[in-house]
């Protein structure tokens, strides 16, 4: 792998007639499990390869690194499967690998070539690097539901505990609660227990064994579940299911949480509540993909398991748009594993669509495709055994905000159905969830389930705030406008 | 901003009393985080937090840093005054924005801290 700081072929941020100099054959945005195991496969096949991310190293969401600063003696301690990360770092080949790189829009060039923007660095250079193919693996962000007192300080999401840990070796809190569904709570929990944080309960909204047959189905996760089971036994932490944290409360700052025993649809049960006491929640209920490129593209999207919108693709990870591809969470949410696997398919489709000749599997690795088939369907029943339930709804108040950026209650969303708002839509333009900061990336979906509905795929124009001079700039570059 | 190491009632930092990154222990266990991976931090260095001094380990981000520190609030909203610091880690919230040597607006999540930064928060 080259650092990201030697020279590369770029289109340059005001690099006119630049464009076909250096282009690369393929651009991926991502270097998490996806990006990178697609970007090892093609370079190895001799193609001139770019990551970006927009991280400060690779690794994306599950393999997030430390900083060298640290010289931690054991960096793997805190991951599952570091041998895994190691591989693929050291399969990149020849790929350059472009970090702090945020990738704010991508469009078609005239000659059916790829534009990347980026805002390079804190102080926000903007570049352009050019592709003659390109891969989105963006991953995913954690998924929130609103309830009381989700926006005191101390409430975080439980993706965000593992950045902090993972990242910056920082303990989210000294008593922390875990709550929400899903299985990614569980290592959430070990790993604040193994760096010494009280871990003061583990609550899933879903049955504690939901994804018991699944797991029995498949020995490796049955085992994984197991030994994540005996660690938090070791640690004492107290794990629950049919629990939900209902509220947050504190002065300012969080200091406590109510949970409550919930049905089947996460409906509180009468009386079944009790107090914890806690510094820091951290709370996820599943992930949802990030999908502001491809949605740029106008690349089609499809439905999950769950009704969310993921971006459809062939079995090559081919996207409905030529010469885009996407692998990892943004085609579903699977895990590392599958995102890893999904890699290398596109990788292997991306060399034989570049050098035209058919998508051929690795003749040493026959089972690739009977293994995505399992992993996808693992995934699949993931997703069914840990759905989101309607009763959510009935944790709110008036005035519990629904979007925390331009701090919109339930109240004036109910008022904005009340005037007729029937759709998300509606509501958005009359009450203004999600207009704020974040583009209804975290209340979205809360509004989309409020209205009824399914959430719909993203439609931002930029993925990335970026200054009005920039899109200027972009927008006096005429080469790179749609034919 | 505001911490659970001391914070006036204007919302801002008070005092300077000493403040460590991170390496501190769960109480009767003796794990850290630091223990767990066996870290040996090279030498940190400090930014200056609406004047208060935070240490860093070189490569830890703004937001990470002021967490460690105990200061977990850092910017107050437009309409309801509420106080808000860190929820999404990874640059999606827009939650934990701060101002950088001036520069405003940076998500303090993704932002690296570098020797002498001057963060202002709001
Ligand atoms: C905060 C968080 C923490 C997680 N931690 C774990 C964990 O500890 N264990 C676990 O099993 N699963 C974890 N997950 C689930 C995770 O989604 C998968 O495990 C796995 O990392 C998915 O791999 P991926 O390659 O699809 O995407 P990711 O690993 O998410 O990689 C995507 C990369 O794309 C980059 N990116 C996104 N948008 C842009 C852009 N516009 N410009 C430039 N770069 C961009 C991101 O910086 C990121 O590095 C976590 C998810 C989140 C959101
Ligand atoms: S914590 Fe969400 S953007 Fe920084």
């Amino acid at each position: 792998m080259t650092a990201h700081d030697t020279p590369t072929p770029d289109a340059g941020g005001d690099g006119v007639g630049e464009r076909a100099v250096g282009r690369y054959d393929l651009v991926i945005v991502g270097a998490g499990p996806a990006g990178l195991a697609a970007a090892g496969v093609a370079a190895r096949a001799g193609l001139r390869v770019a990551v970006l991310d927009a991280g400060a190293r690779i690794g994306g969401q599950y393999f997030r690194q430390l900083p060298e600063g640290f010289r931690a003696a054991r960096p793997g301690a805190l991951h599952h499967g570091f041998s895994r990360f190691v591989r693929l770092r050291d399969a990149l080949g020849d790929a350059d690998i472009l970090l702090g790189h945020r990738v704010w829009a991508v469009e078609r060039g005239p000659g059916g070539g790829f534009a990347v923007h980026c805002l390079e660095g804190r102080e926000e250079r903007a570049r352009t690097v050019a592709a003659a193919r390109l891969l989105i693996a963006t991953g995913a962000h954690d998924r929130v539901l609103p309830f009381p007192g989700w926006d005191l300080p101390g409430v975080m999401t439980a993706g965000a505990a593992q950045a902090l840990l993972k990242g910056n070796l920082v303990m989210a809190g000294r008593r922390v609660v875990v709550a929400g569904t899903g299985p990614f709570l569980l290592p959430v929990a070990t790993s604040l227990a193994a760096a010494g944080a009280t871990v003061a309960g583990v609550f899933e909204a879903g049955g504690r064994f939901a994804l018991a047959p699944q797991a029995l189905a498949r020995p490796g996760k049955a085992a994984e579940a197991l030994a994540y089971g005996y660690r938090l036994a070791r640690h004492r932490v107290p794990y629950k299911g049919g629990r939900a944290v209902v509220a947050a409360h504190g002065d300012g700052e969080l200091t406590h949480v109510t949970v409550a025993k919930v049905d089947a649809d996460w409906r509180p049960y009468r009386g079944g509540q009790e107090t914890i006491e806690c510094d820091t929640l951290a709370v996820g209920y599943g992930f949802v993909p990030q999908l502001d490129l491809p949605a740029q593209l106008g690349c089609e999207t499809s439905r999950d398991a769950a009704g969310g919108p993921v971006a459809r693709v062939d079995r090559h990870m081919r996207t409905s748009v030529a010469g885009v591809y996407a692998a990892g969470e943004t085609t579903g949410v699977g895990g590392a594993d599958l995102a890893e696997l999904e890699g290398v398919i596109a990788g292997r489709a991306v060399v034989a669509d570049a050098l035209g000749t058919p998508v051929a599997g690795d003749p040493a690795d026959p089972r690739t495709e009977a293994r995505r088939r399992r992993l996808a369907g693992f995934a699949r029943a993931l997703l069914r055994a840990y759905p989101v339930g309607d009763g959510w709804t009935s944790w709110l108040h008036d005035d519990t905000l629904i979007c925390r950026c331009e701090e919109v209650p339930y109240g004036r969303v109910k008022e904005a159905r009340d005037l007729g708002a029937a759709d998300a839509r509606s509501i958005k333009l009359l009450a203004r969830p999600g207009m704020g900061w974040c583009q209804g990336r975290i209340c979205g979906e809360a509004v989309a389930r409020l209205a009824g509905e399914d959430p719909a795929p993203p439609r931002r124009p930029i993925a990335q705030p970026v200054s009005l001079g920039d899109l200027a700039a972009m927008d006096g570059r005429d080469e790179w406008k749609e034919t | 901003m505001s911490g659970v190491g001391g914070s006036g009632p204007d919302g801002r930092v008070s005092g300077a009393s000493t403040v460590r990154n991170g390496d501190e222990g769960g109480g009767m266990s003796g794990a850290s985080p630091y223990r767990l991976v066996g870290a040996r931090p090279e030498p940190g260095f400090e930014v200056r937090v609406d004047g208060r001094p935070v240490p860093v380990v070189p490569g830890q981000t703004v937001g990470a840093a002021l967490h460690a520190a105990g200061i977990r609030t850092w910017r107050t909203t437009r309409f309801g005054d509420r106080r808000r610091g860190l929820f999404c880690g990874i640059g999606v919230c827009f939650d934990c924005l701060v101002t950088v040597n001036g520069v405003e607006n940076l998500r303090a999540c993704l932002t690296e801290a570098r020797p002498g930064d001057e963060v202002t928060t709001s």
